[in-house]
């Protein structure tokens, strides 16, 4: 029978199947942090269990750590304390735990792929719905809620039934300032936040093919934005190449074992998906959102779309608009922000933040700009000063902060405030995702380092 | 954890007509910081129903004393984005057992049927129906019946199937959780994990 990447790796897992009911599926590699954890830990302590294979799952602090002063006790008591409980539980169980301070922490989804714990072929969960950036590789990854949590500590499996399948081919080749988070938010704009939900996706064409490993997880990351559950690309010589000699991906013997069961991990042509959708990697260009979700998503040259040409309830559309301060028909680009954040699991990596240099470079910020670049992890933080992006930074007037979640959600201190425009590379521009009232504009790197240095929306292309 | 069995829920509702209601509505991301399952019901849909200045915003359903009960009834789209159970928590904190949408988000699903609160999906239009029908007497009840999978508008005996998979149902009609489950199967499991290299 032919069988699609998905399926492949989703039935090797599965530990039983339930008549009408879910399927038990293994789980190889768990991540954890502080936010979805303390209470499955206590649910466990509640049953009396122990936690199962502790080998098999890692810890690390990012949601609701500071990004500046990290060396410093954490001010806030809340926070203080859920970052204990994390290492606590993860030392009483034998979890590895990077914490706040330690070289590898950083953010989950960052760390994960940077050490090798994300290979291909593998079922990746962690209480994030992000975790569908680790797809990028070919594992199936994605988020699960606290209870599932507790499951697979206690258990190392989780019980849900299969999804159904999509595929997103996307041929041709990309043009100068598109960028994968620009092809991710291009689609997530065709297929609205709830497109693809009950489906697992996966992308194939030419795009993707060229897209480099970090584009592959800006990808991935994004997936569920459209409602899917995660989306994955077939390994390929450049996923096995990201991997190789990494901490915790097999050496020596053991590698060329993996590579065996690695190359069988491409969809069987022929294979059949509950819903195929093509598109032309020409036709996207450098988007934007301008509401309050994902979805409302647009080239940055064109005009806020009418209600009537939205699928869907208009009232919500308006409300939607009235909370951004937008009104149909305007354009995006010259509007003024206030905000800039870069970092976060969709576009927190190194080179996101090359990208953010190239173009910021021999520019100064915008005096009416306050800007938060926040590198995914001490690694990228690390290769920013070691690549000589720092001082191109600090030239251009920005500062640097310390790994972590950051903006993206404003579980710390990092709060874009109430009425304020954001340009963010994160994933999210829900009502106050960024803090109460903050209005987020979801773009890519270069569309945020644009409006750094201009102070306003920009077409990047303009600049480079 | 286990929750409350859930059987048949005669109730009010409160309607919430609007699409793609996402889970940082339902609980920011600023009131996670608990290490306990304790007061989410406190801040269930935080910044639609307090001003920054913590009063009350009076034109939001959940403060309207018009509208009270045990379902809460959505639109199309209900809990996208983030995976936090927390989600869940609040709605049942708050007191709700049941959530009535056309369209749920995966993840809130999965969560919602893990934590006791039944997730009923209904077509469109029966959907539309119920809105009408508390629009026109918010004193509209429902009842949802797990064990016949039947939702119906008790003043005007309209009604409709819906689907839960049969396992999801006993558990839900027995209190029963996954992690019981999977902790009689640990020899399949571990049979299963000498298998499968890290």
């Amino acid at each position: 029978m032919k069988k699609t990447l998905f399926d492949k790796v989703w039935d090797s897992h599965v530990v039983k199947s339930i008549k009408d009911g879910p399927d038990v599926l293994f789980i190889d590699r768990h991540m954890i942090h502080e936010v979805t954890s303390p209470v499955a830990f206590l649910g466990l302590k509640k049953r009396g269990l122990p936690v199962l294979y502790p080998e098999r799952t890692f810890a690390t602090a990012d949601h609701n750590t500071p990004t500046i002063n990290q060396h410093l006790p954490v001010s806030d008591p809340l926070s203080r304390n859920q970052l204990k409980a994390l290492e606590e539980n993860a030392k009483n169980h034998g979890i590895s735990y990077w914490g706040l301070g330690h070289k590898k922490n950083g953010i989950v989804h960052v760390v994960g792929p940077e050490y090798g714990i994300t290979q291909p072929g593998a079922t990746i969960v962690c209480g994030d719905s992000h975790t569908s950036t680790h797809g990028a590789f070919g594992a199936i990854a994605f988020g699960i809620g606290t209870s599932e949590v507790e499951m697979v500590l206690s258990t190392q499996c989780i019980m849900q039934p299969k999804p159904k399948k999509m595929l997103i081919t996307i041929d041709g080749s990309l043009n100068e300032g598109v960028t994968p988070k620009d092809v991710a938010l291009f689609i997530i704009s065709k297929l609205t936040t709830s497109g693809a939900t009950g489906y697992f996706v996966e992308y194939a064409g030419e795009v993707f093919r060229d897209l480099s490993m970090e584009g592959r997880m800006t990808v991935c990351n994004l997936s569920i934005e459209m409602g899917a559950r995660g989306g994955m690309v077939a390994p390929d010589q450049k996923t096995y190449e990201y991997i190789k000699e990494r901490e915790f991906t097999p050496k020596g013997k053991e590698w060329d074992k993996a590579m065996i069961y690695w190359k069988t991990l491409y969809t069987d042509e022929g294979s059949i998906f509950d819903k195929e959708l093509t598109f032309d990697g020409s036709e996207i260009d450098p988007m934007i959102t301008f509401g309050t979700n994902p979805g409302m998503g647009m080239s940055i040259t064109k005009a806020i779309p009418s209600a009537k040409d939205i699928e869907g309830g208009a009232s919500t559309y308006a409300k939607s608009l009235a909370y951004m301060g937008f009104s149909e028909g305007e354009s995006m680009i010259g509007k003024s922000i206030d905000y800039v954040f870069i970092g976060s699991c969709t576009n927190g990596r190194i080179e996101d933040f090359r990208a953010f240099a190239s173009v910021i470079k021999g520019y100064k910020r915008a005096s009416n700009v306050t800007a938060w670049l926040v590198p995914g992890s001490h690694k990228v933080l690390q290769a920013i000063k070691d690549e000589g992006l720092l001082e191109i930074l600090e030239n251009a007037e920005f500062k640097l902060r310390e790994p972590g979640c950051s903006a993206c959600l404003a579980m710390n201190e990092d709060k874009i405030p109430a009425g304020k425009y954001a340009v963010s590379t994160s994933n999210r521009n829900f009502e106050g995702r960024q803090g109460p009232g903050a209005r987020t504009l979801l773009a890519s790197p270069l569309v945020a380092a644009a409006a750094a240095i201009t102070g306003k929306i920009t077409d990047p292309r303009t600049l480079i | 954890m286990a929750y409350d069995s859930f059987k048949k829920l005669k109730s009010t509702v409160v309607p919430l007509p609007i699409e793609n209601v996402d889970t940082d509505q339902i609980i920011p991301a600023r009131f996670l910081k608990a290490t306990e399952r304790k007061g989410f019901g406190d801040n269930l849909f935080r910044d639609w129903r307090y001003n920054q200045d913590n009063t009350l915003k009076l034109d939001f359903v959940l403060n309207n004393p018009i509208y009270s009960g045990k379902i809460l009834v959505g639109e199309h789209n209900f809990g996208s984005g983030s995976s936090r159970e927390h989600a869940a928590w609040a709605v049942y904190d708050y007191g709700f057992r049941c959530v009535v949408s056309s369209f749920f988000a995966d993840i809130f699903k999965n969560n919602c049927l893990n934590v006791g609160v039944l997730p009923v999906q209904v077509s469109s239009d029966f959907l539309k129906i119920i809105f009408q029908s508390v629009d026109q007497d918010p004193k509209t009840d429902l009842t949802v019946d797990l064990p016949s999978q039947k939702i119906m508008i008790n003043s005007t005996g309209e009604s409709e199937i819906f689907n839960i998979n049969s396992y999801k149902k006993e558990n839900m009609l027995n209190g029963y959780d996954d992690i019981d489950y999977l902790n009689n199967i640990k020899a399949e499991i571990s049979n299963f994990a000498s298998n499968t290299p890290l």
